[in-house]
């Protein structure tokens, strides 16, 4: 009996732990919370988990003891679900001891980003050129694009970390874009300004948050995806902000 | 001029992958997935039919190839279907849009908004009928 309850008070740390990794790094509520519950059922405990995009409760039946797990910083890190994904498969298929798999998933929430930030910058820079010449525009303005869209990304990237209020670091980030595409074309660097602005503008899009609503919308989720469908709008809003506002600047 | 599409698209894909911390060995596989969508879309689009159908087509294309790639490599979807579905997002209308609210003609700001808003929704519902045809293929008996 007391081997028992030794070994069970990890169990609910280490489905918590990797249900928060996951949460934390941009995954799908709905495999949030079926990782979870599989961890659990492969240890041959039935176990309920709610998830939305801020919190876990998790509990094991038979248990008296129910989590909850506020989750308020989150990031985009597909490394980090992709191992974790990786780790919860080895445990459910008893590869993984529960201290193995707790050191192991110890050991990603600790990672960091895989690239370093400079090639995040670079990578971004390099897209948003990739884009002008995938949305018709010249190859002149391929470097224009380029520096456009390394300031509009390291700004998203400075002022997150400036401000926890999320939506304002896309509105300024936009607004720092848009106007160093207008001084580029005025010196004479660029030709067209819009497409310049559409290439950039293209790394701050809210990819993750677009796909995973309508995956946790379609999952039954519907409290995740319409939360994350609003977070998603709602960037696009601070971008597309950003952008009305850089134009106003220029226009009067 | 196709050639150099796909390059460019198969590379923007790839970034997106780097910027999303997508793991390296399979940021290949990321930027074939985007490839693949983005060729359906411009040849789509080239050959006359209108913008709405070629995203939804471009997207369901994405998706279900990223579930294969799931299933191969073991991976979550998301790994490679969120870059390959962002050229389809639709920032040059939302430019439009916001361009022409800037300057306070609604009209046309109203067109292009919902122009952008119709492709969003494409984007989904490609998103969904792919994932909706390989739940029904993998029921299937022998299918895998």
């Amino acid at each position: 009996m007391n081997q028992h309850l030794a070994q069970e008070r990890p169990l609910m740390d280490i489905c918590l732990l990797a249900g928060r990794i996951m949460l934390q790094n941009g995954a799908e509520t709905y495999r949030v919370e079926d990782t979870m519950i599989r961890m659990a059922n492969a240890r041959g405990v039935d176990a309920q988990s709610f998830v939305t995009p801020t919190g876990i409760i998790f509990s094991i039946d038979g248990e008296d003891k129910t989590r909850l797990i506020r989750v308020s910083e989150r990031a985009i890190d597909l490394q980090k679900i992709t191992r974790v994904n990786t780790v919860s498969r080895a445990f459910c298929s008893d590869k993984l001891s529960i201290e193995e798999a707790y050191e192991k998933l110890t050991e990603i929430a600790a990672s960091r980003h895989a690239y370093p930030i400079w090639l995040q910058i670079v990578t971004a820079a390099l897209a948003s050129g990739c884009f002008l010449i995938m949305f018709n525009g010249p190859w002149s303005d391929f470097a224009s694009a380029f520096v456009c869209g390394a300031i509009g990304f390291s700004c998203a990237l400075y002022f997150h970390r400036l401000t926890r209020f999320k939506f304002f670091a896309e509105f300024l980030a936009a607004l720092a874009l848009g106007l160093a595409s207008f001084v580029l074309v005025r010196i004479g660097a660029g030709q067209s300004q819009s497409t310049i602005i559409i290439g950039s503008v293209m790394p701050l899009v809210p990819g993750v948050l677009i796909t995973n609503a309508v995956r946790d919308l379609m999952a039954g989720h519907l409290v995740s995806g319409m939360s994350k469908g609003i977070e998603a709008l709602l960037t696009a809003l601070a971008i597309g902000g950003g952008i009305a506002a850089s134009l106003f600047l220029v226009a009067s | 001029m196709l050639i150099q599409q796909l390059v460019v698209s198969f590379l923007a894909t790839a970034a997106f992958g780097i910027i999303f911390s997508a793991p390296k060995r399979l940021l290949i596989a990321g930027g074939g997935v985007g490839m693949i969508g983005w060729l359906i879309y411009i040849e789509f689009t080239r050959s006359g039919i209108p913008v709405v159908p070629a995203t939804l087509v471009a997207a369901f294309m994405i998706t279900l190839v990223s579930l294969l790639f799931a299933r191969f490599y073991k991976a979550p979807v998301t790994v490679f279907s969120v870059a390959g579905i962002i050229p389809l997002v639709p920032g040059g209308l939302a430019y439009n849009a916001m361009r022409y609210f800037v300057e306070n003609d609604y009209n046309l700001a109203m067109r292009y908004a919902a122009e952008s808003f119709m492709i969003s929704g494409a984007i989904a519902i490609g998103l969904i009928v792919a994932e909706v045809v390989y739940q029904i293929v993998k029921r299937q008996p022998g299918a895998f």
